[in-house]
């Protein structure tokens, strides 16, 4: 089921009359049958947008279209939808069946058919063992997969998913990402979930759709997001460490910084830019510019060097290996790897 | 100058420092003079200390005439003022009390109150509840009127109760002397009922019990039941919605079992005060509690505890107390047996 926004807006007005535009004019397409994140900064409206898809909340303006059908006046129950919330919202008095089985105690179903209807939703998430348990007695990654399974029994035609992860630790996280990415693919259903952890939207989506502010960045599959940020913002939001912003110039091709030092090519127009470049796209390289380098640690395969480029301190990781045994580091930024964008509206060059 | 709330907040801190202040120095003191085993007390033996006011006064007022009920209630021909008795008998009291038609007629009166008013109340405390809590503007305004009732003295609501049901077919001439009830009656066309005046039927009477008893007992549970609605996270509300719950099963499958301590709660706690009535039959009949119906006889609305007041108001003669004294350990095993199934079946039932 391919989702669709039009010009969806959302404005919260406070006791005092302030507006705010939670979500602002979001036009986007979802495909039919994909994994979709919706990412971005705490507030910047990406909650708000999944529960209008849900229809828990009500647009301002603009409408959401599943399929062919406008949805936007639809009541929650009536959109085909299965909603995982952030906490769970798990029925503490229910077991797991009957938490799993509520959403087809309001269809016109036989009893029978419900029960067959859980013990195969229960084997697809995996907790068909703790079906007699009450959610109290699981652990959160278990809890987890109970939501999923109650929101997936009544065969939705989306799926929505409110920070999934958020309440895991470390080690289930890691778990749980396959195992959401594994039956979105067993059961091809459009599937879209909000984060605010970058890791978490890259190493799962197949599409991701970056927000700030309610208005929409980029739309990308995740490494050509990275790769090819088309502003600033998106840029600077993706990756870890954080990509270095620099200003510089281009002239002639050349793109320089601070007192004139070569660091790459371009074909952008003459002017001044604002410069972008990730740490991982620096290298160690005999001809390159001699850095001071302030601090350098050692993590593991690779290794984080800080150094001042002009006035702005720049953090570049390269291969623990070709640092080694050097007295002196010389580095240069790998071709084609400068993000430059206009220093007015932090939009991409080129 | 230094505010007035400031100067108020360095009093109260002062206050909080020196009682802080002084306990640690009694401590030290203890320890100064080798007294450390005070304050090495256990714990439990500290709070039973601490209870000891209150353990005095339940001693004398409530554990001692319960022993003691139940004693008198084993005498024959026992004389309050000299305290002595004939002999002692098993269950001879009892025997008369159950064999006793005005008890059976107390028991019955009781059993209407407790079965038809308690089911009601609660059902309609629950409703009402969830019905101001869907109120948004003026909230706290409608709250307040429905928490009213409970700040207010029985006899007085009992009273203003019989006000509004009096009045009778005769009084009809005379429409001053009608209560609200019988105006209304008389407004829709109806003839004026002698709800609880002379005329009145043994059903008319308990119905207006009935009613005030519902309606006095209604405050209370309406403001268990609300914060205990109000204290549901609101996001099983938003899934049960996109499960596709309607209202009455939300009601009945979210909304009861959450707050199903609170209602168990106020189920115990108002059986077991329903088998008390007692104030409310005589705010609205009176001190009797029997309507006199002329030449037919009477209506007897005499609740257990009535029969036990009746009894006491007989102390003077030999033997009457002991009766009493049955009569109200039969009341004590009644509630005792139904408080102890109630737990029973709480026990699967709630989920807290």
């Amino acid at each position: 089921m391919e989702i669709r926004l039009d010009q969806l807006t959302k404005v919260f007005t406070d006791k005092n009359g302030k507006e705010t535009r939670a979500v602002d004019n979001l036009s986007i397409t979802i495909p039919s049958g994909k994994l979709v994140g919706l990412l971005g900064p705490s507030g910047c409206g990406k909650s708000t947008t999944l529960y209008m898809i849900a229809g828990l909340l009500k647009p301002s303006g603009g409408k959401i279209y599943f399929g062919d059908d406008d949805v936007t006046r639809l009541a929650p129950e009536k959109r085909g939808i299965g909603l995982v919330f952030q906490n769970y919202a798990l029925y503490p008095h229910m077991t797991v069946r009957q938490n799993i089985m509520f959403p087809l105690e309001n269809l016109d179903i036989k009893r029978s058919e419900a029960l067959g209807l859980v013990d195969e939703i229960a084997k697809l998430v995996n907790i068909f063992d703790q079906l007699d348990k009450k959610p109290a007695q699981l652990s959160g990654g278990q809890q987890q997969r109970v939501a999923i399974a109650r929101a997936l029994v009544k065969k939705p035609r989306v799926l929505l998913l409110d920070e999934p992860l958020s309440n895991l630790d470390a080690r289930l996280r890691l778990q749980t990402r396959e195992e959401i990415k594994r039956i979105q693919r067993e059961t091809g259903i459009t599937t879209i979930f909000v984060t605010h952890d970058q890791e978490e939207a890259m190493s799962i989506s197949d599409q991701m759709v970056v927000l700030d502010f309610g208005v929409e960045q980029q739309m990308d599959a995740p490494q050509t997001m990275y790769n090819r940020p088309t502003n600033l913002f998106v840029a600077k939001f993706l990756g870890n460490p954080p990509i270095n912003i620099l200003n510089g110039s281009v002239k002639d091709g050349a793109i320089l910084i601070g007192d004139g030092m070569k660091i790459g090519s371009t074909k952008a127009p003459n002017g001044d830019y604002v410069m972008g470049i990730r740490p991982e796209d620096f290298q160690f390289r005999p001809e390159g510019f001699e850095v001071d380098a302030a601090d350098i640690e050692h993590i593991g395969r690779d290794t984080l060097i800080r150094f001042m480029m002009g006035d702005k301190s720049v953090r570049a990781l390269v291969d623990s290996d070709s640092v080694l045994n050097h007295d002196t580091i010389r580095l240069s930024v790998k071709p084609g790897k400068i993000h430059l964008f206009d220093k007015v509206t932090g939009n991409v060059v080129l | 100058m230094k505010k007035a709330r400031d100067r108020i907040r360095d009093f109260f801190w002062r206050i909080r420092n020196t009682v802080h202040l002084s306990a640690v120095r009694t401590d030290e003191f203890f320890h100064r003079h080798k007294l450390g085993f005070v304050t090495r007390w256990p714990h439990w033996l500290k709070a039973i200390f601490y209870m000891l006011p209150a353990l005095t006064m339940l001693s004398i007022f409530t554990f001692y005439p319960i022993f003691n009920s139940f004693m008198i209630s084993f005498y024959t021909g026992y004389n309050i003022q000299t305290g002595e008795f004939d002999n002692y008998t098993f269950l001879g009291n009892y025997a008369t009390v159950i064999k006793h038609a005005n008890f059976l007629q107390a028991l019955r009166n009781t059993g209407i109150i407790v079965f038809i008013s308690v089911p009601i109340t609660i059902l309609l405390g629950l409703m009402i509840a969830i019905a101001l809590n869907a109120i948004k503007p003026l909230k706290g305004f409608y709250q307040t009127i429905f928490f009213l009732p409970y700040v207010t003295n029985t006899i007085a609501i009992g009273l203003v109760f019989a006000f509004m049901f009096s009045g009778n077919a005769d009084t009809i001439q005379n429409p001053v002397g009608l209560g609200l009830a019988n105006q209304i009656i008389t407004w829709f066309g109806g003839n004026p009922i002698p709800w609880i005046a002379s005329g009145a039927t043994y059903w008319s009477a308990m119905s207006v019990i009935l009613i005030y008893s519902v309606w006095n007992g209604l405050a209370f549970k309406i403001i268990v039941f609300l914060s205990g609605i109000q204290g549901i996270d609101k996001q099983y509300y938003q899934a049960a919605q996109i499960d596709g719950a309607n209202r009455m099963r939300t009601f009945s499958r979210i909304t009861v079992p959450l707050i199903s301590p609170m209602i168990f709660y106020i189920l115990i706690t108002s059986v077991i005060g329903s088998f008390k009535t007692y104030s409310s039959v005589v705010a609205i009949i009176d001190a009797t509690g029997v309507i006199p119906t002329g030449a037919n006889g009477s209506i007897n609305l005499k609740t257990i505890v009535f029969y036990i007041y009746d009894y006491i108001g007989l102390a003077a003669l030999d033997g009457m107390m002991s009766l009493a004294s049955a009569a109200a350990i039969i009341l004590f095993g009644i509630i005792l047996v139904f408080t102890v199934v109630q737990l029973q079946v709480g026990k699967r039932r709630v989920h807290y």
